[in-house]
């Protein structure tokens, strides 16, 4: 009788911790395709057009533009995750801390329009990272002093978070000038806080730099700093982590204010920029996507840019194929679903190997 | 000599790194008590797995009573007759003795008929148990018994004990031998496999013996000295540690002290500590002695201080140090290398360098301003594995592909060198081979020369008489007294380990 059996590595496989992100990717395209076709839809053109289309066809200048305004928030959000995932932190509410912190800083440029000078883009800036932050506590304390489950906080209040952004768009943040339909003012036509290119039509605007900024800031905690050490020890032995005398709780905090404060500045750079209103349906799952990001990435910074830009592709790419293709959203959504599952899947071939064999001999 | 029962024919199984057993091959015969002896890392792990049907061999065959026997499972080894006590038990804690029995049958009866079978089994082979106890209330010799019992139900022929007297003290040890004597008497075979010779000389009538997968020599075990077994399970002949002059002698000054010392364990059925006092002075080597499980773990994560105590329950030379986190701990000088090395002295998935910094951090300067210096510190890691012979391709290895010796050689070669002034060590050569063994005793006993204070925690009684100034045992939380390692008999440890009374003898010995 053939078998299929695992069987662990007497050392972690280097080919597959890097290659497993390029061959999930493949099974990606090759699952998805099926999907695309079972929808009625040519698979290798709904293939093309998500990956090829954005960068030759008509439109391509523009396409590429968007290419950073969808990797930017990603990419912010997954580094901050990153570092509580390394640790055994689940921070699933990124979405929420997205929210608060966006509503953090449009609350600090609402009450203070029309003043004028660009220091007030730091200071909303500055309230989307508190604002991110203190969403984030919410769970980490609960973690810390009732060993309540932060992954269950953290998810349930993306949905509180939610519920205050459209409380907030259709009454206090509402438009006084706006004719009674829902939604703030524009706030990337009040200049003093607008997010605009830096270059223009570039679509690199402020939160691309700090994501910059965020992987590299990143790299260098996690590669050269005691606390991303501890922080890996921590994930990966957590009773070494306490006999190196790293303290659990102050972890916890830290990770979670360290991945809130980070969802929470995305949050502003999307509303003062591409976005530019407070509206319900302002977020459109940057902090779930970024989960996926930050696996896609191994947990690594320097990876996590790199998925970030792939599933920003993913996004415009999606765009486009609905667009002119006819699919329908949630297949693009399950698209990069796929990915975190097959990621997930070939991961344990860093760890195993796959002996497939005859019932061993008698 | 009597007729053949289970006979192993050119047994091999390969891993992908090594070849675990070679070309093994030996008959166990009807009603005998076969020694299958070796170091850590021989092969008798794999083969007994073999046997009772957990491996697969790559090549050779086995035939029980005249029969082909492959078993592809260990349930198929138990229906022909094969059962095994392991070294590791698997019961739950918060089942009874019963339920606990009955997990492990194909067909368990009612629970009553169960029960009283438990009851007359555990009465007719001398190993009294009462089915209706909760299992995380068991010491180590009851949880033992709990499994001896499971395979005795099964009416076993063979019965394979894997390194069993590894947790019992010695009067327990007499139990269980008489029990296995009258188990031999009624015609069962029992393959009985340990590192520890006197045993074996008491107990088997015959022995094979392993070494790096393959065998080496049989004999009868009554008739070798244990020298020349000893020899032949090691290959070379062995050096026992040699003391500086001298040393141990000089009282020197306190170095440290625990002051009734009481704490709840931070795991469910742990071991609490109870009013644990004790005074070591400087250049001592004090053996505390014990069953697992009797607040070894809690005392060494009360000093590494991975647990906080009552204010003034550890006093480092004099500073009271009982509320400090564990790196304030090593500023001062006070170090612990833990028993598991696996996921507490070192991370498994880490390099040798990164498990340098976890603990070296402190003393050795490895941090600047917050940032790791990865140079220095794989100059520290480089410095452990020339000192302590730490055979490794090089630092950048994970921890996890280290052998179990080397990685222990590692991690209290890394507490050594970072000079300590009280060094703690639980189960110090555990499961390492024995050369791993002698240099990590050599070492703690040249530390202790240079004045340091050591406390070896250990279950190994042989080891702590070797290198031990003072002996104290630790039971059920409580620390007896510690007296003289000089002119104290098994015997008499053995009641200090063992009960009501250690408290007692200690004192009247200390006095």
């Amino acid at each position: 009788m053939a078998m299929i059996r695992l069987e662990r590595r007497a050392d972690p496989s280097n080919f597959w911790r890097y290659g497993a992100p390029l061959v999930a990717v493949l099974a990606t395209i090759i699952a998805g395709g099926i999907m695309f076709a079972l929808l009625g839809k040519n698979p290798v053109e709904a293939i093309r057009t998500i990956f090829w289309t954005p960068f030759t066809g008509r439109n391509a200048a523009y396409y590429l533009s968007q290419l950073p305004i969808k990797a930017a928030p990603l990419v912010l959000i997954a580094t901050g995750l990153a570092l509580g995932f390394r640790a055994g932190i689940w921070n699933i509410g990124a979405e929420g801390q997205y929210v608060i912190g966006a509503l953090s800083g449009a609350a600090v440029a609402l009450a203070l329009y029309p003043m004028e000078g660009r220091w007030l883009f730091i200071i909303c800036i500055a309230a989307s990272l508190a604002g991110g932050m203190l969403w984030a506590m919410i769970p980490a304390v609960l973690k810390v002093r009732l060993g309540v489950s932060e992954i269950l906080v953290s998810l349930m209040l993306v949905y509180v978070a939610e519920n205050i952004l459209a409380s907030l768009a259709v009454g206090a943040m509402k438009n006084p000038e706006g004719y009674g339909f829902p939604g703030s003012r524009n706030l990337s036509q009040y200049p003093a806080v607008a997010n605009l290119d830096i270059w223009s039509g570039t679509g690199i605007h402020w939160g691309v730099i700090a994501a910059l900024l965020s992987v590299l800031a990143g790299q260098i905690l996690l590669s050269r700093h005691i606390l991303g050490f501890q922080i890996q020890v921590a994930g990966l032995a957590p009773r070494a982590a306490r006999f190196a005398g790293v303290a659990p709780g102050r972890l916890v905090m830290v990770c979670m204010a360290a991945s809130g404060a980070l969802a929470g500045a995305a949050g502003w750079f999307e509303l003062a920029g591409p976005s530019g209103i407070v509206s319900v349906d302002f977020n459109v799952g940057y902090g779930f996507t970024a989960i996926i990001v930050a696996f896609l990435g191994r947990l690594h910074p320097v990876g996590i840019l790199l998925a970030g830009v792939l599933l920003a592709v993913t996004y415009v790419g999606g765009d486009v194929a609905r667009s002119s293709l006819g699919l329908p959203a949630g297949s693009i959504q399950s698209f990069q679903g796929m990915l975190l599952f097959f990621l997930l899947a070939l991961d344990v071939l860093t760890a195993y190997r796959i002996r497939i064999g005859r019932k061993a001999r008698a | 000599m009597s007729d053949t029962l289970l006979s192993l024919r050119g047994l091999t199984k390969v891993y992908p790194a090594v070849i675990a057993n070679s070309d093994i091959s030996f008959d166990i015969g009807a009603g005998e008590i076969h020694a299958l002896l070796g170091e850590n890392g021989a092969g008798k792990s794999t083969l007994v797995k073999t046997i009772y049907g957990l491996h697969r061999p790559d090549a050779g065959t086995m035939t029980l009573n005249g029969q082909p026997y492959a078993p592809s499972e260990p349930r198929a080894a138990r229906a022909a007759g094969v059962a095994m006590v392991f070294q590791h038990f698997s019961l739950f804690d918060a089942l009874d003795v019963a339920e606990n029995i009955a997990l492990g049958m194909e067909n368990p009866p009612p629970m009553r008929q169960l029960a009283q079978r438990i009851r007359d089994v555990s009465n007719a082979y001398g190993l009294p148990l009462d089915p209706a106890r909760i299992l995380g209330d068991l010491s180590a010799g009851e949880r033992q018994r709990v499994e001896i019992i499971r395979c005795l139900l099964q009416d076993p022929r063979l019965l394979i004990m894997d390194e069993p007297t590894s947790v019992l003290t010695p009067q327990e040890v007499e139990i269980l031998f008489q029990t296995l004597r009258k188990l031999r008497d009624e015609g069962t075979s029992i393959l009985y496999i340990s590192h520890k010779l006197e045993e074996i000389r008491a107990l088997c009538e015959r022995a094979t013996i392993l070494r790096l997968g393959k065998v080496v020599g049989a004999c009868d075990p009554r008739e070798a000295s244990a020298r020349e077994l000893a020899e032949l399970m090691v290959g070379t002949a062995l050096k026992p540690p040699t003391r500086a002059a001298g040393a141990g002698a000089a009282q020197g000054e306190v170095a440290l002290e625990i002051r009734n010392l009481s704490a709840a364990s931070p795991r469910a059925f742990g071991t609490a500590l109870s009013e644990v006092n004790l005074v070591l002075h400087k250049g001592e080597v004090l053996g505390i002695g014990g069953v697992a499980g009797n607040g070894q773990d809690e005392l060494l994560l009360a000093l590494s201080g991975e647990m906080r105590t009552a204010p003034g329950s550890v006093l480092l030379a004099g500073e009271d140090v009982a509320q400090l986190p564990p790196n304030e701990r090593r500023a001062r000088g006070l170090l612990a290398a833990p028993e598991e090395r696996l996921g507490h002295a070192a991370v498994p998935d880490m390099t040798l360098i990164e498990n340098a910094f976890l603990t070296g951090a402190v003393r050795e300067g490895l941090e600047r301003h917050g940032f790791v210096d990865w140079r220095r510190t794989r100059g520290f890691a480089e410095k452990v594995i020339a000192t302590f012979d730490v055979r490794t391709p090089g630092p950048d290895r994970i921890a996890r592909s280290l052998s179990g010796g080397n990685l222990q050689k590692f991690v209290i070669g890394r507490e050594i060198l970072q000079d300590p002034v009280v060094l703690v060590v639980n189960q110090p050569t555990w499961g390492v081979d024995a050369a791993a063994a002698a240099a990590i005793r050599q070492a703690l006993l040249d530390l202790a020369a240079k004045g340091a204070a050591v406390i070896v925690v250990s279950q190994d009684l042989d080891e702590l008489m070797e290198i031990a100034d003072r002996f104290a045992a630790l039971n059920a939380g409580r620390l007896s007294g510690s007296v003289p390692v000089e002119g104290l008999t098994i015997g008499r440890i053995g009641l200090m380990l063992g009960g009501a009374h250690d408290m007692e003898v200690a004192r009247a010995e200390a006095g």
